[in-house]
């Protein structure tokens, strides 16, 4: 018993390197980040009342932005998956030259900034933008058609960004399917389309899960681009908070607001999480 | 349903894969294609099953041309490698899934599934995940998958290789008892010369694109047409040499063989096989027509016989292989010099030249 003291436990002190090693990050993030997070949520509690939230919750317009959030999330996780899916599919089977395509133009966004995109976004789309002029040019429309500050230009900028964050999870999980299950599904009597359907899309869905997950969490809090090309006109949760802030200078109420996107988006989180979690276990 | 290939050729930019070959599975036989990896084996199979189709020949089977048709008409039942179970099926939806491909009614296929489990021995496993099953469980589930919706043709790629010795074994002489029972026209691929010779009506043996040799198990461990055939099939002892007149071969570095067979063209260049097992080593050796002194080099303990690796004076090293008896101590040791001898029974002549 003497001894066991005085000899390290090899397993114990690799830990204590890599928690040592950690720390700084850890520090940081504690300081920066869950401290004012802490600070904003519980502004929205201060004077130990719980009207700001009332204020959310009985007002029409909040409801109203947030349950447009939801549904713009939803739309656009939805249009992301068809999207994605092929294209996922597509990089998968077209071996290696289809992967570097594949994944350059999908990361290539990810070099240049969400702002810079959305601009380029408003050039595109503009009452005189590119695809405007291109039309009217060739005779195909007589008057500008509107795609520009709404719900069409909103879900064009953020589709365009969330791509990427659909098709990754999607790709990962198709190619971790066996590719002799396909060939077993073919030799068993399934045509291509049965094949999809009762093999290669059920084994897929952890990526699916995981995918519109990232999506539909992230487009919810989203704000640069639905701020730039909805014009105003089309408002989300974040544009809101951020009105709050900028224009009305109400703390609490921005804190109540962001309290109760933060409280939404950790509750489709769970039940997303617990849905994949009972899939990628399935699948494995 | 028997399987016919006629002048199946299949390359792959440079490479051929496939080199012509032809092929004929009787009805309810099991032929197994024999080779090492890179023999075209495994291409040869991909064009049964329909995964990849021939550059020119043809596959038939029965009366039907099956060569450019898609896996899914062929109806093939084929057991991977890794099996290739849906692991989000249980075992009863994946015995079933041949069946609903084929619109079955469902009353009829919770029968046949039922039936299929009873026959390999998994009754009471077909709620069960593949994942919660052993590995010669796994394997009884892709049989019972593959042989359910009965096959014109089934076809087993190496499906032994993943399990232990033991089950090996086991799973083997199940497979051939079945096989057997169900009367399955089988195609059969493995590099494994061993389960070869154990499951097998017949053997081809690949190399490089083509067939050897096509025959009976005991005819390719006999009588091999080729060296290459002689080599991969069984352990063996070849021995170069020029053929004489008058049943006798000269062979360098050893000297004159006998030989009982006769008609080949003297002066003709011959590989002469002589099995381990037909070598005579000690006192038995005596009396026998061809006779070497040879010192023992090395020599492996196998159970119920003893390897030997020995070296002639001449230079030439032999494998010798003895049968043991538990009572009995090792009749030879290592470093000990002893008369060697084999009989000209014993010597398979491959000519070459004469294929």
């Amino acid at each position: 018993m003497a001894h066991a003291s005085a000899r390290r436990d090899p397993a114990r002190a690799r830990e204590r390197t890599l928690l040592a090693l950690a720390a700084p990050a850890l520090i940081v993030l504690a300081v920066l980040f869950v401290w004012p997070l802490i600070r904003l949520l519980s502004m929205s509690v201060e004077g130990g009342t719980l009207a700001q939230f009332e204020k959310a919750a009985l007002d029409e317009l909040y409801v109203a932005v947030l349950w447009d959030s939801l549904e713009i999330a939803l739309i656009v996780t939805v249009i992301c998956l068809v999207l994605a899916y092929p294209v996922a599919m597509w990089i998968v089977q077209a071996g290696r030259l289809g992967f570097i395509l594949g994944m350059f133009f999908l990361l290539l966004p990810f070099w240049t900034s969400v702002l810079v995109r959305t601009y380029a976004w408003m050039v595109l789309l503009g009452r005189n933008g590119i695809i405007n002029r291109m039309l009217r040019d060739w005779g195909w429309i007589e008057f500008p058609l509107p795609l520009l500050h709404n719900l069409l230009g909103v879900l064009i900028g953020i589709v365009h960004v969330m791509l990427p964050y659909m098709v990754i999870p999607i790709y990962a999980a198709l190619l971790r399917i066996d590719p002799d299950l396909k060939r077993a599904a073919e030799g068993l009597g399934a045509p291509a389309w049965r094949t999809f359907l009762r093999v290669t899309l059920p084994l897929s869905l952890p990526g699916v899960f995981a995918g519109s997950a990232l999506v539909f969490v992230i487009t919810l809090g989203f704000f640069i681009t639905p701020a730039l090309l909805g014009g105003g006109r089309v408002v989300m949760i974040a544009t809101l908070i951020e009105q709050q802030v900028r224009e009305f200078l109400d703390w609490n109420f921005a804190a109540a607001l962001a309290t109760v996107l933060l409280v939404v988006t950790l509750a489709i989180y769970a039940l997303l999480g617990r849905l994949t979690g009972g899939q990628g276990h399935a699948a494995r | 349903m028997d399987l016919t290939l006629r002048g199946v050729v299949r390359r792959f930019g440079a490479v051929t894969a496939l080199a012509g070959v032809d092929l004929n599975v009787a009805e309810g036989e099991l032929l197994t294609i024999l080779g090492p990896s890179g023999s075209g084996k495994t291409t040869l199979l991909k064009i049964v099953a329909g995964f990849e189709f021939p550059d020119e020949g043809s596959v038939r089977l029965g009366a039907t041309d099956v060569t450019m048709s898609p896996p899914r008409s062929r109806d093939v039942g084929m057991v991977f490698q890794n099996y290739a179970l849906f692991p989000h099926l249980t075992v009863a939806q994946n015995v079933s899934f041949p069946l609903e491909m084929r619109h079955v009614p469902k009353a009829e296929r919770q029968r046949r599934v039922a039936e299929a489990l009873a026959l390999v021995e998994l009754a009471e496993y077909g709620e069960r995940l593949p994942r919660q099953l052993s590995g010669g469980q796994q394997q009884r589930v892709a049989l019972a998958r593959a042989i359910v919706f009965n096959p014109r043709l089934l076809l087993l790629d190496e499906p032994f290789g993943a399990l232990d010795r033991k089950l090996r074994e086991v799973m083997q002489l199940e497979v051939r008892r079945l096989q057997r029972r169900l009367k399955l026209t089988t195609l059969f691929i493995t590099h494994d010369q061993e389960e070869a010779l154990i499951l097998s009506d017949r053997i081809a043996v690949m190399n490089a694109g083509r067939i050897e040799q096509i025959g009976l198990p005991g005819d390719v461990y006999a009588r091999p047409t080729t060296r290459f055939v002689a080599d991969f099939v069984g352990e063996s002892n070849l021995l170069e040499g020029t053929l004489l007149d008058a049943g006798a071969a000269e062979v360098p570095r050893f000297g004159r063989v006998a030989l009982a067979a006769d008609g080949a063209q003297p002066g003709t260049r011959a590989t002469l096989l002589v099995r381990p097992e037909a070598l005579r080593v000690g006192a038995d050796a005596a009396g026998l027509a061809n006779r070497a002194t040879g010192r023992i080099v090395e020599t492996v303990f196998l159970g119920l016989s003893v390897k030997l690796r020995m070296a002639l004076e001449g230079g030439l090293e032999l494998l010798a292989r003895l049968p043991l008896r538990p009572s009995e101590p090792l009749p030879v040791a290592e470093g000990e010099e002893v008369p060697i001898g084999f009989s000209p029974e014993d010597v398979h002549v491959i000519a070459h030249g004469a294929r």
